[in-house]
């Protein structure tokens, strides 16, 4: 089977404050941390066991600037066979109709059996997975955390819905699938192993590689565009207790005995 | 001019889902004085009385009818909206497992521009929506600006309008003969119900909840700990469930259960708006996080900023030496 798996750089929400600049252009990027974003190393993961168990090869491509070369790096130190880094100045400010046709012309390059993508990015909308597969027109399904192969070139999935509820679908191949978390316990990958990809060639595509018209994409091709980031008015917002660690303790003792919590 | 709105009507046993009735609010923003069209697909008696229902509450309710939709299979939805969808159509939907389902392929089979998760929207002004919706699980916010006059598909973020009051003498009308083929490459086969956990976390009175914030499993204990001092048990957000650190079962928000608890106490939880969704009754919340904007504080009675690894341990030594 042969998957491509779309990947995407993000701030890692377990190692940041995500704060504004205070002119609102954009979030402070100094001093984030970045991660390949939590969704996609799962796609990633399911990828792997997949050809793992069914064979063929995964392909990781990631629409980012030169500092993506390390996420598809690091998904490549997982057991991604190939990555690919989709890089243009005409990219920029693509909204999620812009980054899901850069990606689609790069799935056109090859056959894929499936395409995978997270179910969200930290820093997104859920959008890119159901608009790559629609331009594809595959057959898409979203929030999956089960796959298993079935005969005659089909999947059984499950979608996980409301309630932890799941829906278990029949879907024909190729498809694309958009990944939830929990699918799956992704494997561990240290520095070192990261650094043995360096020998590993990742190339970097453009427009013109893509066959794309870069005005159909980037700021000149969004229909949505990003005005300002804010961080909204609190409302009433919480009673922060204050003082010392065992005063603070003290205190919310107090408020919880106020409730009947504790006698 | 006003465009022409409409609101997708997901529904279950011939009701309507939650959103629906707030996503006419949402419609009316964009169409403050015009029609609404609401739309509900779906096959046999249970969609004609949602369809009565809606008609109830807007003028016109567009009914698909067919066999392929008995079950909300978002494949055959989009292929048969993108039928009956007049160009220029703004669609409202929720951003709920099924919007996200079906909204973003729409957009691309309507050729018009998408925008999810919406949490508040100016009315248009020559044709350009500006928008508001949260990233990095609602730390910040941002504005978009979306050119609407060619069509649109919004996805509504549940409890972000209110339920609309309005009600009408509405008229049903049947679309089903434009339905095109719908067969399509996914087919539905069952729904299996989540698992049944040992214990009931929908029941308690007192839940101890832990986020990512709880760091490493052996933590677990500390929570384990002042849940045993308050008499009441652990329950957690998604990725402790993810990393299988606690079971399924435990699980608070819209992919897990729905709590209603007396004191609900958020340990290292953000405050993720799927989190937040398995909360109900108004409980009393104390949320404990090192980072002082995390928008749990903005829900949470009583907020203490500090890393709780140190402060859950102590808490707990004082009650139990009480
Ligand atoms: C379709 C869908 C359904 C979902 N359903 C659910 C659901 O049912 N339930 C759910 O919970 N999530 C759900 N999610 C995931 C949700 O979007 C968030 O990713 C998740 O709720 C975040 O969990 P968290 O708050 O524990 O982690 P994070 O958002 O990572 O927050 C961790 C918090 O811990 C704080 N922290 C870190 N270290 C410490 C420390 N030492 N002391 C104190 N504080 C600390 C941080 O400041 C941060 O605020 C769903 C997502 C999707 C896409």
């Amino acid at each position: 089977m042969e998957i491509l798996v779309c990947v995407k750089k993000v701030p890692d929400p377990a190692e940041n404050e995500i704060a504004v600049r205070r002119d609102g252009s954009d979030i402070d990027r100094d001093d984030l941390v970045y991660s390949v974003n939590e969704w996609d190393n799962y796609a990633v993961e399911e990828a792997i066991q997949l050809v793992e168990e069914h064979g063929g090869s995964v392909t990781v491509v990631s629409v980012g600037d030169e500092e993506s070369d390390e996420i598809i790096r690091r998904e490549l130190a997982m057991g991604a066979d190939a990555g690919k880094l989709l890089d243009d100045e005409a990219f920029h400010y693509s909204d999620g109709r812009g980054v899901a046709a850069i990606l689609a012309h790069a799935a056109r390059q090859a056959q894929y059996d499936l395409i995978l993508t997270g179910a969200q990015a930290e820093d997104a909308a859920a959008q890119v997975g159901g608009m790559l597969a629609a331009m594809l027109d595959l057959p898409y399904a979203s929030l999956v955390v089960r796959v298993e192969v079935k005969e005659g070139d089909k999947l059984e999935i499950a979608r996980e819905i409301d309630g932890g509820n799941l829906e278990i679908n029949e879907i024909d191949l190729p498809c694309a699938l958009s990944i939830q978390t929990g699918i799956n316990e992704p494997r561990y990958v240290g520095i070192r192993g990261i650094r043995k990809t360096a020998s590993v060639e990742v190339p970097v595509l453009g427009a013109a590689e893509l066959g794309l018209d870069p005005g159909t994409v980037g700021r000149a091709g969004a229909k949505v565009r990003k005005l300002d980031y804010f961080v909204p008015e609190l409302g009433q917002g919480a009673e922060i207790l204050q003082g010392s660690r065992e005063e603070i303790a003290d205190q919310l003792i107090a408020r919880l005995r106020g409730r009947g919590v504790i006698q | 001019m006003a465009p022409q709105v409409f609101v997708y009507v997901a529904h279950r046993g011939g009701q309507a889902a939650d959103p629906a009735l707030e996503l006419l609010s949402a419609a009316r923003v964009l169409s403050p004085n015009g029609p609404v069209i609401a739309v509900a697909a779906g096959h046999g008696a249970g969609l004609d009385q949602v369809c009565r229902d809606m008609a109830g509450r807007c003028l016109e309710v567009w009914k698909l009818s067919n066999e392929a939709l008995a079950y909300p299979n978002a494949e055959a939805i989009r292929k048969c909206v993108t039928g009956v969808l007049p160009s220029g159509a703004v669609l409202l939907l929720a951003h709920d497992t099924l919007g996200m389902d079906l909204g973003p392929g729409l957009s691309i089979k309507l050729d018009s521009p998408f925008v999810s998760d919406v949490v508040a929207m100016d009315p248009p002004q020559d044709g350009v929506l500006k928008l508001v919706r949260e990233e990095y699980g609602g730390q910040v916010s941002t504005h978009l600006s979306c050119d609407i006059s060619g069509g649109a598909v919004l996805s509504i973020r549940s409890g972000a309008f209110p339920a609309s009051e309005e009600t009408a003498v509405g008229e049903v009308r049947d679309k089903s003969p434009d339905i095109g083929d719908l067969s399509c490459g996914r087919r539905f086969i069952k729904i299996v119900g989540a698992e049944a956990g040992d214990v009931d976390i929908t029941k308690e009175e007192i839940l101890v909840s832990v986020g990512r914030g709880i760091e490493d499993e052996d933590n677990i204990e500390i929570a384990e700990d002042l849940a045993k001092a308050l008499g009441g048990v652990v329950s957690c957000s998604r990725p402790i469930v993810d990393a299988k650190w606690l079971e399924k079962p435990r699980q608070v928000g819209t992919s897990g259960k729905t709590v209603k608890p007396k004191v609900y106490l958020a340990l290292g939880i953000s405050g993720s708006f799927q989190h937040l969704g398995g909360l109900k009754g108004n409980p009393f919340i104390v949320a404990v996080n090192k980072n002082p904007k995390a928008p749990i504080f903005q829900v949470a009675d009583v907020g203490v900023v500090d890393d709780l690894l140190e402060f859950v341990p102590l808490l707990t030594e004082i009650i139990d030496n009480h």
